[in-house]
């Protein structure tokens, strides 16, 4: 096995292992804040605009750690720069 | 497969290569400005432009006005035109042959560096030099580097969530095209479009939190003001 198809291996293995664990964590954290808002809106519906939009920033804030794994997995599998080093040179 | 529209070269003058993204940013500068242009024309006879992006500050001016009560009017021009700008390059995104300039990392890169200098340009001209830099000591002097790295990685964390979130899409898209053609790339495209609204929603409420806590007097030089008032 050359090196160039070592990267390979290595790149698309921890590309999944990546986007596996990296979803999971975020997927559990926005379940919990859904949760907790929905309950927060049932309990007083008048502040559902305040509710909302503190719901809206923080889901996005706790879904960025799950894009930053999404665009490590994107650069390990389609512009890789060891794989693009060892399979030009 | 691009992962960025940085890569796809348009046009080469010389030295000078013209790349997907400067392309579209000049695109949307020019259509947003005439979008204005236009609106502005029409403000006194209320016509279909003028209303429609009338509709949009007032919106925008409420959100501001719901985060930093009083300062919506300074805040504006620029939550205002960040938003406008990631909104309209989100849109841009689906229609076929355009690529959405905040694709690209160097775009959000600069969208978030503009945060960056705004943040201590507000925080200044609102609380004063002194006050501004006190605020980087608090609660303790040992918090000083700490304050620091906080400043700068959430530059980075803007940067790269609007990156990852509008590239994501464009490059679900362009794989499932390869894999299912029919209808599933569209129903992604639509879940993308949502995304790219709801990411410009983001950075905007993002940047006017960061702009009014910087802003915003700390709670015991308040109350000393308050008591020199009263």
């Amino acid at each position: 096995m050359d090196s160039a198809t070592l990267i390979a291996v290595v790149s698309i293995f921890v590309a999944g292992l990546t986007i596996t664990i990296g979803s999971i964590a975020p997927a559990l954290g926005e379940a919990k804040t859904a949760s907790q808002a929905l309950n927060a809106i049932a309990q007083q519906p008048d502040e559902a605009n305040t509710l909302t939009r503190t719901l809206f920033v923080s889901l996005a804030m706790i879904e960025s750690t799950a894009i930053y794994c999404f665009v490590v997995a994107m650069i390990l599998l389609f512009a890789n720069p060891f794989w693009t080093a060892a399979a030009g040179g | 497969m691009t992962l960025s529209p940085d890569e796809t070269i348009i046009w080469t003058i010389g030295p000078i290569a013209l790349n997907a993204t400067l392309v579209f940013t000049w695109a949307l500068m020019a259509v947003l400005a005439a979008a204005a242009w236009v609106a502005r024309l029409q403000t006194k006879r209320a016509k279909r432009w003028s209303i429609f992006l009338e509709t949009i500050v007032v919106g925008v001016q409420d959100q501001i006005e719901q985060i930093a009560p009083g300062q919506s009017t300074r805040y504006l021009p620029f939550i205002a035109t960040l938003f406008l700008f990631i909104l309209s390059s989100a849109l841009i995104g689906v229609v076929p042959g355009c690529r959405a300039p905040t694709a690209s990392l160097s775009t959000t890169a600069a969208l978030a560096i503009s945060v960056l200098i705004a943040v201590p340009t507000f925080a200044i001209s609102t609380i004063g030099l002194s006050a501004y830099l006190r605020q980087y000591t608090q609660p303790t002097v040992f918090m000083l580097p700490f304050n620091i790295i906080g400043e700068l990685s959430r530059t980075i964390a803007l940067a790269v969530r609007l990156y990852g979130n509008m590239m994501s899409g464009a490059v679900l898209a362009a794989i499932l095209v390869s894999i299912a053609p029919l209808f599933f790339p569209v129903l992604m495209q639509g879940i993308g479009l949502l995304t790219g609204v709801i990411q410009a929603y983001i950075f905007a409420v993002l940047a006017t939190v960061y702009i009014a806590s910087a802003s915003a007097p700390h709670p015991k030089s308040q109350s000393t003001q308050e008591a020199q008032n009263g």
